[in-house]
């Protein structure tokens, strides 16, 4: 398990991604997988940064945990920052015109829809989102 | 992330590489809806476009919905990535891929 905590600001967000990308090349993971994944931490991390410890900063755990039999990899993201399931948001209506769309849950609605896993707890104070994915 | 951008009369022709997701879409957005007034024809040329998040979507969404008021919009060669995507998300329908 590999674990980095750093400042939720979207001027870390790419160190978020290469940490975790090295952690998935050291397994050997698919490059479709791996720029799901990479799409994920934006989502993700990016949700932190800018609403979880609003207007201040604070920090977030990144740990990544690799599974062997069947090749698999398990990220999760935790802040101590407001309650908030990101979870809850209703799923965009995916099928109205460009006039009638909303611009909100299109992120965790990508989450949903590329990983096969994604949960969420609060607890001990934090707010802990996991996800799961496929590597091969 | 890099634009390369062309304007030939009334016709704007970018090509977009790496990645737009929330660090870069702010630049992105700058680039493209700059000079975009009297432009009738907007493509986006995506075969050096690694990736998008939400964050692209959005601003995809707020330039198609710009050129559908003055024109057109067009995505060319986005990869197999992108375009998953763009199915999963209902954006096939909104915008036009080829």
């Amino acid at each position: 398990m590999s674990e980095l905590t750093l400042d939720a600001t979207i001027a870390n967000l790419d160190k978020v991604t290469d940490f975790v990308n090295e952690e998935l090349e050291k397994i050997g993971c698919s490059f479709k997988a791996m720029t799901q994944i990479d799409i994920v931490i934006d989502e993700l991390f990016s949700n932190i940064a800018y609403y979880a410890y609003k207007p201040n900063v604070g920090p977030v755990t990144v740990l990544v945990d690799v599974v062997d039999d069947p090749a698999c990899v398990f990220i999760t993201f935790m802040d101590n920052g407001k309650p908030f399931n990101p979870l809850e948001a209703r799923d965009p209506d995916t099928t109205l015109s460009a006039e009638d769309r909303k611009i909100g849950g299109l992120g965790i609605f990508l989450v949903k829809k590329t990983m096969d896993e994604v949960s969420y707890e609060f607890a001990d104070g934090k707010n802990i989102l996991r996800i799961k994915k496929s590597v091969k | 992330m890099t634009i390369n951008k062309k304007i030939n009369g009334t016709q704007m022709y970018a090509e977009v590489n790496g990645r737009i997701d929330t660090v870069t879409v702010t630049e992105a957005e700058s680039i493209l809806k700059s000079d975009l007034d009297g432009i009738t024809e907007l493509v986006l040329d995506f075969k050096g476009l690694d990736y998008i998040s939400s964050a692209g979507l959005r601003l995809l969404l707020t330039l198609q919905k710009t050129m559908n008021k003055q024109g057109s919009m067009t995505i060319k060669n986005a990869n197999e990535t992108v375009t998953e995507i763009f199915d999963v998300t209902g954006f096939s329908d909104i915008l036009t891929i080829e």
